[in-house]
């Protein structure tokens, strides 16, 4: 069966709107009462949730804030101890980085992408709700911690060797180091689903060239999430095992090197700051055309600035270490590479001020906001390039003068660009008007605090003050300063209490919205308001995506589009092709359940046994998060009656790919290109040690014949493995049984675990030295991938068992070969480094 | 152009004074950089003006725009020449206050929460707890570690500053051009008294250097 071409494929007859509703309703709504909730794998539901929960961290953080600032009205305030000081500006860092920033760009994506791509739900609903349990109960980890007088205080990049175990005995670090890694199981869930969301389940026809602007921002966005985590990841797991273990990664004197966190910090950390600004430029550039009645100006470049931004954003890391003793060409180096980055930048800022010329611009809430994002991010941009230049930078590193800059950025354009968003989508989200009067009172306030608090910090940092003091008796100069800070910060409070008052009362008690009220041209407004779980009651043709949501709107509700309502009661989307967006096959999404949550709670006891210290316990726990994702796999849906679907009169479509990948595939795909930058901070952290570290030489060590013969075999095995899968794929496609390989296959997994484990047992223990604590960290990566590989082959043979393997269908076997090629490339990839290690010795 | 700026000066430093300002520099080095700042400024502020004109502009009438000049013309070439002219004075003074050629070393050692430093004296290497001596009128490396967590050596009215990392040796030069007493402090936060970890710095008419034993803070 060919796809069929786009344009001749016949429109579906009109249907009575109201019936086809109920058909869907009763397919995709959540169930009833508290347990619905629970349940719920709604991309509407969640990222509604998404976006209230971190508006809820917000206010904590918020709150936290304004402790700070009462702390620094006067020079010497008894308000708070420097010890609770310590902790309160460390949690307000990491509360609105990871617990806010974040998680709110991920429920805006989550909630937005499928109603703008013309889709019911995003590619994997279950890891949608997986990610925000293990959100929500990360964020409890810490806020628990805050009021338990526990929190982290070593400032929210936790720099070693002061967070490691000897400076920060107590479970603060810990604290930080497990939750926020809890917390970013949800950022890497929400890139994978995101980026497989947009790349494969565009309606038809849409190309890549013509999806909105978002779209683009969000994958962007998605790709930066999953080569930016990784680092931190890896850091923070590090961390945690020389804080339990003693494995001294950072510790100077057994050759470990403090440098080698900050640059695993930042590597994430710089990259953070364009992942939290795409999505907001991504807001600017749907709503500003939109609001000016015009076309953006520059699609193209805008894309291309977009891309340039993701692949810069990991070349300027060191514009943070500036002062830790870079060679003088890095400087250079780095330098520039900061200020190009402002490029992409001006790009899009000038692309948006042409947009408002060609148009006529609308003075409505949204576009007050935008207006406060233009006065505030140009300056916070402008004062980053400032930053850039190294010897300004060895004055203002650390002063007042960077908090206030990046309040600047991240206020500017991140915060304000989100509450022109809230307010243009409002309605859609809530299904009402808002009360005229009080948003913009609200943006008065919040813009007028906002810079009371911060323009004049810049000179506060110029006149010496340093971040992260808690009193300055000896310095009067800076007093006045300071108080004004405070007092306007308390304005801005106030502004953004209203603003959620606004929202508040507007979800509660505004009139009922008009569809479609800002006449926007996208297919988010060309739905029901508030929008029913599925969406679309049929989904958008090209025809109807350029029609604007007022002309594609009835449409669609009328079942002309693809697709129309749920007559086999399963939850049915379109799976297209990334380019062209072809229509490849029919997907089955996962009905409601409280998979997701339970799983997350596993994970959770796990996290709270290695916070509690009962190192030898925690691992027992890894059972059940094991068993469940069995469970897990075993639910995904498969489709009892595999007859081809009519989305079109006369046109079918399978329910299994025929020959292109299954949206698992894709997913997998993304998972491993986040591994494979897990791996290469691993091997960073490895040659860094190696080749760089001042430390003392590690103790010689020589690798005898024993070793290196358990690391061919391991690599062998291994090998042998992957030709299983590929000849189980085989027979499963030629119809014939595949068990007895995968039987094979299993042994040769579980006996390449057992030439690991051997070979770890003869290597120097991992305390002795950090190049001894990497090369143990190295295997055991190996390890746990050799490990997954074992279940996944496993896993494969109980399908074969039950007879589950077709030639249509083959199962998990495709998946298990795509990560038993993993394993084995990481696994001959580590021996090698191994093997450089000992011969660079 | 030059006198002009400098009878400006003083009229916008009045705010700005204090011991740790790095407005009010002391030295070449705080001098080069106090310049740069300036420049900065100015053309930060131009900048930020054309910008909220344009906006400003924006609420006209509609009319026809070239595509090509707005996002090409002013987003890359416009923005690549201002970056330029910007890096390129960025090298220039970072040049000129790198630690090239010979000069005065003395050594920074920080712990929580004091520092101790060495210099030269008329008797050998004196040791003080918590006051540098350097000779004013001349460059001065300051060789700065850390025996337990990451500090930061920081003079404002002398120069930039640069991390105390333990295991690591950096240098960072620094000078006074009058003798006096200077302030500094640790800029990377170190932890429960990081606030009280300040330290002073004196610098010698260079007739009486090295100065005796006898000076405050020193031990023999």
């Amino acid at each position: 069966m060919s796809p069929p071409d786009m344009t001749a494929i016949p429109a579906n007859p009109p249907r009575r709107a109201l019936p086809l509703h109920r058909e869907l309703d009763r397919v995709w709504r959540n169930g009833p009462g508290l347990w619905g909730q629970v349940t719920s794998v709604s991309h509407t539901t969640l990222g509604l949730r998404f976006m209230a929960t971190a508006f809820v961290f917000f206010g904590i953080g918020g709150l936290l804030s304004m402790l700070i600032r009462a702390q620094l009205a006067t020079p010497n305030s008894a308000f708070l101890d420097t010890a609770l000081y310590n902790q309160i500006f460390t949690m307000h860092g990491s509360i609105m980085m990871f617990l806010f920033a974040i998680p709110m760009l991920e429920g805006l994506a989550m909630y937005l992408l499928p109603k703008m791509l013309g889709t019911r739900d995003l590619a994997f609903p279950r890891l949608s709700a997986l990610g925000y349990w293990c959100y929500l109960l990360g964020g409890s980890i810490l806020i628990t911690a805050l009021l338990a007088g526990v929190a982290p205080a070593d400032g929210w990049f936790m720099y070693t060797p002061l967070s490691g175990k000897t400076y920060s005995p107590g479970i603060n670090a810990d604290v930080w180091l497990l939750g926020v890694t809890f917390v970013e199981i949800s950022a890497l869930a929400a890139a994978i689903e995101l980026m497989v969301s947009i790349l494969r389940l565009r309606a038809p026809g849409m190309t890549l060239t013509q999806m909105p602007l978002f779209a683009w921002y969000i994958l962007g966005t998605a790709a930066m999430m999953l080569a930016g985590f990784p680092p931190l990841i890896l850091g923070s797991v590090l961390l945690e095992m020389e804080r339990a273990f003693g494995w001294p990664f950072f510790d100077p004197e057994r050759g470990g090197d403090p440098l080698l966190w900050q640059h695993l910090f930042w590597l994430f950390g710089h990259p953070e700051v364009y992942i939290i600004f795409l999505p907001a430029a991504g807001v600017l550039s749907t709503v500003i055309p939109v609001l000016c009645r015009t076309k953006i100006v520059g699609y193209g470049a805008i894309v291309a600035a977009i891309l340039g931004m993701v692949f810069l954003s990991f070349g300027l890391w060191v514009h943070h270490m500036f002062t830790v003793g870079i060679p003088h060409l890095a400087l250079a180096f780095f330098s520039a590479a900061s200020m190009l980055v402002a490029v992409p930048t001006a790009v899009q800022i000038f692309a948006w001020i042409g947009t408002m010329w060609r148009g006529r611009p609308e003075l409505k809430l949204p576009m007050l906001y935008i207006l406060g994002f233009f006065f505030t991010f140009v300056m916070g941009g402008l004062t980053g390039v400032m930053l850039a230049v190294v010897p300004f930078n060895w004055q203002a590193h650390d002063t007042a003068f960077v908090t206030a800059h990046l309040h600047y950025v991240l206020i500017g354009g991140f915060v304000f660009p989100m509450l022109a968003g809230v307010a243009w989508w409002m309605p859609l989200m809530s299904g009402r008007r808002r009360i005229k009067g009080l948003g913009e009172a609200a943006f008065w306030l919040i813009l007028i605090g906002f810079h009371g608090t911060f323009f004049l910090m810049h000179l506060t940092g110029l006149m010496g003050m340093p971040r992260r003091i808690p009193t300055y008796a000896d310095n009067p100069e800076w007093m006045g300063l300071n108080l004004s800070s405070s007092f306007f910060g308390f304005v801005m409070t106030i502004g953004f209490a209203l603003f959620a008052i606004d929202l508040i009362l507007q979800a509660g008690f505004g009139k009922r919205s008009v569809r479609d009220p800002w006449q926007a041209p996208s297919l988010d407004w060309a739905m029901a308001l508030p929008p029913p779980n599925y969406n679309f009651a049929s989904l958008p043709g090209v025809e109807l995506q350029q029609a604007g949501a007022a002309g594609a709107m009835l449409k669609l509700a009328r079942g002309e589009g693809f697709l129309p309502g749920a007559p086999r009661g399963r939850r049915e989307i379109l799976v297209t092709s990334v380019g062209a967006a072809r229509p490849q096959h029919v997907a089955l999404l996962p009905f409601n359940t409280a998979l997701p949550l339970v799983l997350a709670l596993a994970i959770c006891a796990f996290v709270l046994l290695m916070l509690a210290g009962f190192y030898a316990v925690a691992p027992v726990a890894l059972i059940p998060v094991v068993g469940l994702i069995w469970a897990w796999a075993r639910r995904a849906v498969a489709a009892v009656d595999a007859a081809p679907v009519e989305i079109a009169p006369g046109q079918f479509l399978p329910v299994h790919p025929e020959g292109g990948a299954t949206l698992t595939q894709s997913g997998l795909t993304g998972l491993l290109f986040a591994n494979g930058t897990f791996l290469a901070s691993l091997l960073f952290g490895l040659a860094f040690i190696s080749l760089v570290s001042p430390g003392p030489p590690r103790p010689v060590w020589h690798a005898d014949g024993t070793v290196l013969l358990a690391a061919a075999a391991v690599v062998a095995l291994l090998a042998a493995g992957a030709l299983g899968a590929r000849w189980a794929l085989a027979r499963v496609e030629a119809a014939r049984p595949a068990g007895a390989v995968l039987i094979g296959a299993v042994i040769v997994n579980l006996l390449a675990l057992a030439g690991l484990a051997a070979l770890a047992f003869w290597l120097p223990a991992p305390t002795r030295h950090a190049g001894d604590a990497v090369r143990a960290a190295l295997v055991a990566y190996v390890g746990l991938h050799i490990a997954i590989a074992t279940l996944f082959s496993a896993f494969a043979l109980d399908q074969a068992r039950r007879g589950e393997l077709t030639p249509a269908s083959p199962g998990a076997l495709r998946n298990w070969g795509l990560w038993q090629r993993y394993t084995l490339a990481a696994a001959a990839l580590a021996m090698a480094a191994l093997w450089a290690q000992e011969a660079g010795a | 152009m030059k006198c002009a700026a400098l009878a400006t000066v003083p009229l916008v430093l009045a705010g700005c004074t204090g011991p740790l300002s790095t407005l009010t520099p002391s030295g070449p080095i705080a001098q080069d950089i106090a310049w740069l700042w300036w420049a900065l400024l100015a053309g930060a502020a131009l900048l930020a003006l054309m910008v909220f004109v344009l906006v400003a502009l924006g609420f006209g009438r509609p009319r026809e725009v070239a595509e090509g000049r707005w996002v090409f013309g002013m987003g890359v070439w416009f923005s690549l020449a201002v970056l330029t002219v910007t890096l390129a004075g960025a090298l220039w003074v970072g040049e000129r206050i790198l630690p090239h050629g010979p000069a005065l070393e003395v050594h920074a050692h920080a712990r929580q929460w004091s520092w101790t430093f060495t210099h030269p004296g008329a008797t050998g290497p004196t040791e003080s707890e918590g006051v540098l001596h350097i000779p004013a009128g001349q460059p001065v490396d300051v060789l700065i570690t850390s025996s337990d967590v990451i500090h930061s050596f920081w003079v404002p009215q002398l120069g930039g500053k640069m991390d105390a990392i333990p295991g690591r040796q950096n240098r960072l030069r620094i000078e006074a051009s009058r003798p006096g007493t200077y302030e500094g402090l640790c800029a990377e936060f170190c932890g429960l008294e990081h606030a009280s970890m300040r330290f002073e710095v004196i610098a010698h008419d260079p007739a009486a250097w090295p100065p005796l034993p006898t000076m405050e803070g020193s031990r023999p």
